[in-house]
């Protein structure tokens, strides 16, 4: 890159979310290495899904940052930089599939009962538990499916939202879907 | 096969690697351990009388030799009082393994006595720690300790071990390799990056070498001095890199930043090829971000990826070992480019704005420095605390030779200096170790005086008294109206140094005059013993020239108009 290219910054410092799936050793207090990391050099982490993989051996992290493109570099490079991190993907430059799963606790009452279940269905989504004064709802999709079931139950009232994070897999090069 | 004990195991282990000598302090969780260090002949124990001297000890030890430094500690109290030397050694990038004693295995948790998350605590000071929860797996441990601590970048790696384990049975073998799948450093530099590098070199008009800590621990200084003398490319050295490339050389620009030459700091700022060998553009270099360098292409060559583009935005990044690198630069840089210019306007800067300082009757602390530097006639290795000594032992003597100015440059540790310089003497018996301390800083460790007198261990101290805290009072006079608040230590009072330094056994020498300076360091490296000298300096004198906090580094105090 030339000096001229080097000045035009504005890319470099404009803040984004970005998908990082990160495959560790699956060993006490990776985690805690991690989460120190971020702390300590001040990174944002939008959201965080860990698991053991196909390998009982390695744990892999997806996780969701916020950052402008020199903090991400930075992001990967310490990341890289820990001993128990095996590999760091950057998916946010790939063909990737993410889905998050979200349980949504809408308030209800006899009169909008109905019409939560009939948005509920509209959506795909699941009722899983049904109460008096609420029902719970299970979303699974990507951030805009999310997004928008999220916008539509909003009005009835949400008591309470738990969600489990994006996970993503990177998308072979040809899918078929 | 024979089983061998988790203490034994680990002292065997360590024969492997060939240690030669640990520095420690003994405790309840480490007494099976120590029980096996008893008596073994092959072993040299240093027993300090702090675990902090033990860990600075190890860090001095391995700066001055290039292998990995020791110590042991035990749980709890013991283990915290190793984490400002594992935090030094860290950010110096310096290897050490440091063992730690931890509480029984099933007490891990419960608050047992001197019980402490040492792993958690030293989790960012640290390369990588390690807890063994079971013997069998220790050897490999170690083996992957020592592996991690030396390669790469180096660093600090620490091996928690409980009671229980140290006194378990396994059997012994030592691996051969460590292997470590998620950690392999990238040693051979990039062809193409190189070959880029030649020809940016070949373009420049006004190209400097910014050379860092880097270009000691790969040993790249032959390499340099070569690539120098073929270029007559002009040369700065961060704090970290004083020695790796001579100060006596023509083309040597000395020290740069905070409190550089003005030279230096305006051969960077004016440049425009930054060809950084091994540095990482730390605040002290760079002051005021915005404004640093500001027509500079910047090539960086370093070990550590994390370092490139995080403070400053590199244009060719080469990433691999210093030494390496330079060998394979030198084959495509075969003549120097046109640069005559360059160099007579940088001579220009250093006639007009040479480091400088008051010559008259008053016992001043440069003066001191330079006659360190002409008793030893260079040839010392010289540690520092951390404040005016430091940066007066940076400016004043003149380094030749790579591992012989060892100072803690990125945490800025007080009481670093002299029990470094007491591992430093012995990993190289043969050289006179100088520690250049202030008043402040010798406090902090002068219980070590005990540990360098009893082991016979031959280290100079030349404490500059200026009775203050120097260089925050330095801080208070220019930016805080001269409110010296809780800086004046009084030494000159309290405590009476040449007598603690007799107290401990040890030579105490007083000197007021400036006539008396000479005479006093030679009588102390005659001496067979443990020498300090108490020079009473100039109270108030400051370290020049400088650049105030987050100003471009052309904008000195002291410096040219």
């Amino acid at each position: 890159m030339d000096l001229d290219s080097e000045k035009k910054v504005g890319k470099w410092k404009k803040m984004r979310k970005f998908t990082l799936s990160v495959l560790v050793e699956n060993k006490f207090g990776v985690l805690a290495r991690i989460a120190g990391l971020f702390s300590a050099r001040g990174f944002n982490i939008n959201s965080l899904a860990v698991a053991e993989t196909e390998d009982p051996r390695v744990s892999r992290m997806t996780m969701v940052v916020d950052a402008d493109e020199k903090t991400l570099e930075q992001i990967k490079k310490q990341l890289n930089k820990l001993i128990d991190v095996i590999k760091v993907i950057d998916l946010t430059k790939k063909d990737y599939i993410d889905r998050e799963l979200v349980l949504i606790k809408v308030k209800i009452s006899a009169k909008t009962r109905d019409k939560v279940v009939q948005a509920v269905d509209s959506l795909n989504a699941r009722v899983v538990d049904m109460g008096k004064d609420s029902l719970t709802v299970e979303e699974v999709g990507d951030m805009k499916k999310i997004n928008a079931t999220l916008e539509l139950l909003g009005p009835f009232g949400i008591a309470e939202i738990v969600r489990t994070g994006r996970i993503a897999i990177q998308a072979e090069k040809k899918g078929v879907i | 096969m024979s089983k061998l004990t988790g203490a034994e195991i680990l002292l065997e282990s360590l024969k492997h690697e060939k240690v030669k000598v640990i520095f420690g302090y003994p405790g309840g969780s480490v007494l099976p351990l120590f029980d096996k260090i008893y008596g073994r002949k092959e072993l040299h124990f240093i027993l300090t009388r702090h675990e902090q001297g033990a860990a600075h000890a190890a860090d001095g030890y391995a700066r001055a030799t290039g292998e990995v430094g020791v110590c042991v500690a035990t749980s709890g109290p013991g283990a915290t009082n190793l984490v400002t030397g594992i935090a030094t050694a860290y950010m110096d990038s310096v290897p050490i393994v440091a063992i730690t004693g931890q509480v029984k295995t099933f007490l891990i948790g419960n608050d047992a006595f001197q019980e402490a998350d040492v792993t958690g605590i030293t989790r960012p000071i640290t390369k990588h720690n390690f807890l063994v929860k079971d013997v069998s797996e220790l050897a490999k441990t170690v083996k992957e300790a020592f592996h991690i601590a030396r390669t790469g970048r180096p660093g600090p790696v620490l091996i928690d071990l409980p009671v229980d384990v140290q006194l378990a049975s396994s059997e012994f073998r030592y691996p051969r390799q460590a292997e470590i799948r998620s950690y392999k450093p990238t040693l051979e530099g990039h062809a193409g990056q190189i070959k880029r590098i030649a020809k940016a070199i070949e373009k420049s008009k006004r190209p400097i070498f910014y050379i860092g800590g880097g270009a000691i621990i790969s040993g790249a200084n032959h390499e340099l001095i070569e690539l120098v003398e073929r270029t007559h490319i002009p040369v700065t050295t961060t704090l970290m890199a004083m020695g790796a490339f001579p100060d006596t050389h023509p083309s040597s620009l000395g020290m740069l930043g905070m409190h550089g030459t003005v030279y230096a700091n305006h051969a960077m700022q004016e440049s425009d090829l930054i060809i950084a060998v091994g540095a990482r553009f730390d605040d002290r270099v760079t002051g005021k971000l915005d404004e640093f360098a500001p027509h500079a292409r910047i090539v960086h060559i370093d070990i550590d990826p994390s370092s490139v583009s995080k403070n400053v935005k590199v244009s060719i990044p080469c990433i691999g070992d210093a030494k390496r690198i330079l060998k394979q630069l030198l084959r495509f840089v075969k003549t120097a480019p046109d640069i005559d210019e360059w160099l007579i306007k940088i001579n220009g800067w250093k006639e007009k704005a040479p480091l400088k300082y008051t010559k008259d009757d008053k016992l001043r602390p440069q003066y001191v420095v330079e006659e360190i530097y002409n008793a030893t006639k260079g040839e010392a290795i010289i540690t520092t605390e951390v404040g005016q000594n430091q940066m007066w032992a940076a400016q004043y003597y003149k380094y030749t030779k790579p591992r012989t100015f060892l100072t803690s440059g990125g945490l800025g540790t007080m009481g670093y200096g002299f029990p470094a310089a007491i591992g430093a003497k012995i990993g190289k018996p043969d050289k006179v170790v100088f520690d250049i301390a202030g008043d402040g800083s010798i406090q902090m460790n002068i219980q070590e005086l005990a540990t360098a007198v009893l082991n016979k261990i031959n280290v100079k101290i030349a404490v500059l008294n200026n009775c203050y805290l120097g260089m925050v009072r330095q801080w208070q006079e220019l930016f805080y109206k001269k409110r010296y608040s809780y800086t004046y230590l009084n030494t000159c009072n309290c405590p009476d140094l040449v007598k603690v330094a007799q107290g401990y056994g040890a030579v105490g020498i007083r000197v007021t005059k400036k006539s008396e300076v000479r005479k006093a360091i030679e009588r102390a490296i005659k001496e067979p013993n443990t020498v300090l000298i108490d020079f009473n300096i100039e109270k108030e004198e400051n370290v020049m020239p400088m650049v105030p906090a987050g100003e471009a580094i052309n904008r000195m105090i002291g410096g040219m108009a």
